[in-house]
C-alpha cells in the first residue's frame, strides 16, 4: 500500500539529462545513421485498395544496375504465431500479411514488395518496374458497407469472435462484445428525459512528426541487427524474427532516439523488410517512410459510429443506457472497439445499461494504437449526450456528472470495484477553477467532458549501477517519448539520497537491458518505474551490507537513514557512511555494486480527466478557434510536473486536432486523398492557446509513490469537450467529426435558412 | 470460494450464468475449472484479463486467490 512520504527529489522539475541533445540536433533518430556498405530500401504498393494478386514478375527490376536484392510477400514464410504483447495478444500472421501481402491487397498503398540498391532512387526506380496484376475488387470503405449482407468479404475465413455458436460466416465483423447491468428497459421506463443520438468519426493518426525508419543488418551467420525507431525493441525483436524465421537470440535490436509514437511505433512495418533484404544483399539496408507512405500504410486509429441513448430522472440521475459501437479495424481484425465500451461508462454510476461493440474490417490500413485506444470516439459519443440531458434539465454539466460520477468502491462498467478513483475531486476542482466561471466573449461557447483510460502495467526490467564516485546509472529497455528517462532518474535519486544530476539514465537496447513491454498505455512511469525503485533498493541493500562489511558486522544491524547507512549503536571507529563513501570502496568489499529488478505489474488503475474548452465560432466561414482549454487530470503522483503537464497538453492538443480538423479523406475507390501534412490538417502551435494544466493527485495504492500514469487519458475528453463547446456557440450538436470549417459553415446555413414558403 | 463473475457477452457460453463460486487457490485453477464446467466457454477465455479484487491482470498468470475473491473476467485492453 503507498503511504504519504515526503520526497526529496520527486516532484521537482530538474532538466531532463537527453535535453541538450535534443534541442542541438545531436539526437540520433532512426533515420540518422549510415552503416559501411549500407544499401537503401525501397517499397512497391497497391494502387489499389481491394484486388487479388494474380502475377509478380520482379525481372526488371532485379536486372536494375546497382538493385541488390528484391523481395515479395512469397519471401517471408507463413506464421501462425501470437505475439504476447501483455496487453494483448498480436497475430503475427495479420502483422505479416499487412507489411507485405500474400495473395490479396486489402487498402491502397498496402506493400507488395521491396527493393534494395546502392542508392534510394535507383531502389524506388527498380521496385516501378516490378509487374503486378492485380484483379480488382469492390473495395469497401466503410462500416455500413462492411456489415450490408451483400458487402465484399475481404477474409473468407473470418468468423465473429464473440457470436454466439452457429453465427453464420464468413463476415467482416470480426468479434462482438456486451457488457449488461440490470433492466434497460424498466430504466428507460423510469426516466423523465431520454436522449437518444448516433455518432460517427472517421480515422485519423497519430501524427508522429519521424516517419518509420530502420536500418538492418544480417550478416553471414543469420543473424541480424536492427536500429529503429520504436517504441517497444522487444517487440520489434520478437516480431521480427518470427515474421523472418530467425530465433530471437540472434535478432538485437538498438533503439534509436524516438519522435513521437503515440501507440503508432508498436507495430513493425519496416524491419522484417530490410532484414530479408539484408539477408539477400548481405549488406546493411536502410528503410525510410515518405509522410505519404506514412498515412497510406501504417497504423491510424479506427473510424467509428456510435449509437448512444441515456435516460435520466427529473433530478439529472442517469438510470439507463444502451450504447452500440462499431470501430473499423483496417484491413484486419483489431480495433480497439472493446476498449471503447469498457470506457463509454466508465465515469457514470448507471444502474442499466446495455453496451455491445463490433470490430469490423474494411479496406483501409490496420489500425495501430492511439493514445488510449479506442476510449476518446465513445466519450465523444456519451459525453454529448451527457451535455444533452444537462441542458434538457436545466442542470448545470459539472453538477450533473458529479451527481452520477462513480467513486471508490462503486462497480466500474467492466465488472471490478474501483480503488481510490480520482474523478470527485477532479470535478470538484473544475467547478472552482477561475475557467469555469469567466465570462464568455462573443460567439463563444464554452463545453466540459470527462475522459477514462485504465493505464498499463506489464513486464519491466530495470538495473541500478553504482560508480566508485557515488554516482550512478539507470537502465531500462523504455525507449523515451515523455520523458522517462528523467523520471527514473528522480527515482534513484530519491531512493539513494543522491542528486539526479549524478544519476546518468539509460534506454538500453535488447541485449543490453532485461525483457520489457512497450513505451505504452501509460505504464513507464509506473511499471518501468516500480523496477527502478525496486533496483535502486536492491543496490540501497548491496550498499548497506557493504558498510557492514567495512564495520565488521552483521548486514542486517545496518540501518538506512537520509542516504546514509547507519551502523548499530556501540560499534567502535563507526561512522554513518554516505553512498559516495560506500560505493569508494566497493573493490575492496566484493567489487561492483548493480542493483536489478524485474516485475509484471497488474494494470495500474484507472485515470481520469476533464477538460473546459472555449471555442469561438465565426459564423461566416464555420472557422472555430479555441479561445482557452484547461485540463485536469488526476495523475496519482506527479514524478516531474512538468513532462506531466507536457502530457496533458500534447494528449489535449491531439484531441482538439481530432475534434477540429483532422480526418482521413477517401475517394470512392478507396484511395486516400490527403496523405501529407498540407491536407491532412493537424493544429500547430499558433492554433491553439497555452493549454492550462491542474494535476490532481489521489495515489494509485499500487504504486509506491502512488504514480497512476499520465499519457493517454488527455486525449479522451477534446473530441467531447470541443463538440460540447460548438453546441453552446451555435446551439447546433454536432454528432460527426470532425468540426472542420466546411461542415460547420454548412450546419450553420442550414440552421438559420428561411424555408421556402415561410 | 472465490466468485467469479463473467462479461455478460460469455453467459451465451454458460447457459446463462454469469456468476459462479468456485473453490481455487490460483487463477490456473479457477480457469481450469470454469473449461470443464462450460467447455464452450473455453475458446473464449484466451483473449481475457482477470480482475482479482479490483487488480486487473492482462496476463494473470498464477496469482493466488483468497477464499472469497472477487474476481471478473475482462476483455484484454490494448494501450497507445
Amino acid at each position: 500500500m503507498s503511504t504519504p512520504r515526503e520526497f526529496k527529489y520527486v516532484g521537482t522539475r530538474p532538466i531532463r539529462h537527453d535535453g541538450v541533445d535534443k534541442v542541438t540536433g545531436r539526437a540520433s533518430y532512426g533515420a540518422d545513421v549510415a552503416w559501411p556498405g549500407m544499401l537503401h530500401g525501397a517499397v512497391l504498393r497497391s494502387p489499389h485498395a481491394h484486388a487479388r494478386i494474380v502475377s509478380i514478375d520482379t525481372s526488371a527490376a532485379q536486372a536494375t544496375p546497382g538493385v541488390k536484392a528484391v523481395v515479395t510477400g512469397s519471401d517471408f514464410p507463413e506464421t501462425t504465431a501470437a505475439l504476447a504483447l501483455g496487453e494483448a495478444a498480436i497475430d503475427l500472421r495479420d502483422i505479416s500479411e499487412s507489411m507485405i501481402a500474400r495473395t490479396k491487397v486489402l487498402y491502397h498503398g498496402h506493400a507488395v514488395a521491396a527493393v534494395a540498391a546502392t542508392t534510394f532512387d535507383i531502389a524506388k526506380e527498380a521496385a516501378e518496374k516490378i509487374k503486378v496484376v492485380y484483379e480488382p475488387l469492390e473495395p469497401v470503405t466503410d462500416i455500413d458497407r462492411a456489415i450490408a449482407t451483400d458487402a465484399p468479404i475481404l477474409h473468407p475465413t473470418l468468423k465473429t469472435k464473440g457470436a454466439p455458436a452457429g453465427a453464420a460466416g464468413p463476415t467482416n465483423v470480426a468479434s462482438r462484445l456486451e457488457l449488461k447491468r440490470g433492466d434497460v428497459d424498466a430504466g428507460f421506463a423510469e426516466a423523465d428525459v431520454i436522449v437518444e443520438r448516433e455518432f460517427r468519426t472517421v480515422m485519423v493518426h497519430q501524427g508522429y512528426i519521424e516517419p518509420h525508419a530502420c536500418i538492418a543488418r544480417c550478416g553471414e551467420d543469420g543473424r541480424a541487427v536492427v536500429w529503429c525507431t520504436t517504441q517497444g525493441p522487444f517487440v520489434v525483436r520478437d516480431a521480427s524474427a518470427a515474421i523472418v524465421g530467425l530465433d530471437p537470440a540472434h535478432v538485437k535490436v538498438i533503439p534509436s532516439e524516438i519522435g513521437g509514437g503515440f501507440g503508432g511505433k508498436i507495430v513493425v512495418y519496416l524491419e522484417p523488410l530490410a532484414i530479408v533484404l539484408s539477408r539477400k544483399a548481405q549488406r546493411p539496408v536502410k528503410m525510410v517512410m515518405s509522410r505519404d507512405e506514412v498515412f497510406r500504410a501504417t497504423g491510424p486509429t479506427s473510424g467509428s459510429k456510435i449509437r448512444v441513448k441515456l435516460g435520466a430522472t427529473r433530478d439529472g440521475t442517469l438510470v439507463a443506457a444502451r450504447a452500440a459501437l462499431w470501430y473499423e479495424a483496417g484491413a484486419y481484425r483489431g480495433s480497439p472497439v472493446g476498449a471503447g465500451a469498457m470506457c463509454a461508462l466508465a465515469a457514470y454510476k448507471i444502474p442499466n445499461f446495455f453496451i455491445e461493440a463490433y470490430d469490423v474490417v474494411v479496406n483501409k490500413p490496420k489500425v495501430a494504437a492511439y493514445r488510449a485506444p479506442g476510449s476518446p470516439m465513445a466519450a465523444f459519443a456519451v459525453e454529448s449526450a451527457v451535455d444533452e440531458i444537462a441542458r434538457e434539465l436545466n442542470i448545470d454539466p459539472i453538477d450533473l456528472r458529479l451527481k452520477n460520477a462513480n467513486r471508490e468502491g462503486d462497480q466500474a462498467p467492466y465488472g471490478p470495484k474501483y480503488g481510490p478513483i480520482g474523478l470527485e475531486q477532479l470535478l470538484e476542482t473544475a467547478r472552482r477553477h477561475p475557467h469555469w466561471s469567466a465570462p464568455l466573449g462573443a460567439n463563444q461557447g464554452r463545453g466540459f467532458a470527462v475522459g477514462f483510460w485504465f493505464n498499463a502495467g506489464m513486464n519491466s526490467s530495470a538495473t541500478v549501477t553504482l560508480n566508485a564516485d557515488g554516482s550512478a546509472a539507470v537502465v531500462t529497455g523504455n525507449p523515451d517519448i515523455g520523458g522517462t528517462r528523467v523520471a527514473q532518474a528522480l527515482m534513484v535519486a530519491e531512493e539513494l539520497a543522491i542528486p539526479v544530476e549524478r544519476v546518468r539514465p539509460g534506454v538500453g537496447d535488447t541485449d543490453g537491458s532485461g525483457f520489457t513491454d512497450v513505451t505504452g498505455g501509460s505504464r513507464v512511469c509506473y511499471a518501468t518505474g516500480m523496477a527502478v525503485i525496486r533496483a535502486a533498493e536492491d543496490a540501497r541493500d548491496q550498499l548497506a551490507a557493504r558498510a557492514a562489511k567495512m564495520w565488521n558486522v552483521a548486514p542486517d544491524a545496518v540501518t538506512w537513514q537520509d542516504g546514509r547507512a547507519i551502523p548499530p549503536p556501540g560499534t567502535e571507529k563507526a561512522e554513518p557512511l554516505t553512498v559516495a563513501e560506500i560505493a569508494a570502496k566497493m573493490t575492496h568489499t566484493g567489487g561492483p555494486i548493480v542493483g536489478r529488478a524485474s516485475l509484471y505489474a497488474p494494470m495500474a488503475g484507472p485515470a481520469f480527466g476533464v477538460h473546459i474548452c472555449d471555442l469561438e465560432v465565426d459564423s461566416e466561414t464555420g472557422q472555430s478557434k479555441v479561445v482557452r482549454y484547461t485540463a485536469f487530470q488526476d495523475v496519482g503522483k506527479a514524478v516531474h510536473p512538468s513532462f506531466v503537464e507536457g502530457q496533458m497538453q500534447g494528449g489535449a492538443a491531439q484531441g482538439i486536432g481530432w475534434a477540429l480538423n483532422e480526418e482521413y479523406i477517401y475517394n470512392g475507390d478507396g484511395v486516400m486523398e490527403n496523405a501529407g501534412f498540407l491536407d491532412y490538417r493537424m493544429p500547430v502551435a499558433s492554433d491553439l492557446p497555452m493549454i492550462e494544466t491542474v494535476i490532481v493527485e489521489v495515489a494509485n495504492p499500487l504504486h509506491p509513490y502512488g504514480v497512476r500514469g499520465v499519457g493517454e487519458v488527455p486525449i479522451v475528453p477534446p473530441l467531447a469537450a470541443v463538440a460540447n463547446a460548438m453546441r453552446d456557440a451555435t446551439g447546433i450538436r454536432f454528432t460527426e467529426l470532425p468540426l472542420s470549417p466546411p461542415r460547420v459553415l454548412a450546419a450553420i446555413e442550414s440552421a438559420t435558412r428561411v424555408p421556402v414558403g415561410a | 470460494m472465490a466468485t467469479v463473475h463473467l462479461p455478460s457477452g460469455l453467459t451465451a457460453f454458460t447457459g446463462g450464468v454469469d456468476s459462479i463460486d468456485i473453490d481455487a487457490a490460483r487463477v490456473p485453477e479457477l480457469i481450469a475449472e470454469l473449461r470443464h464446467r462450460f467447455p464452450q466457454l473455453s475458446d473464449h477465455l484466451d483473449g481475457m484479463a482477470v480482475a482479482i479484487d479490483g487488480e486487473i491482470y492482462q496476463d494473470p498468470g498464477y496469482q493466488p486467490l483468497r477464499a472469497d475473491s472477487d474476481v471478473h473476467l475482462v476483455p484484454r485492453i490494448a494501450g497507445g
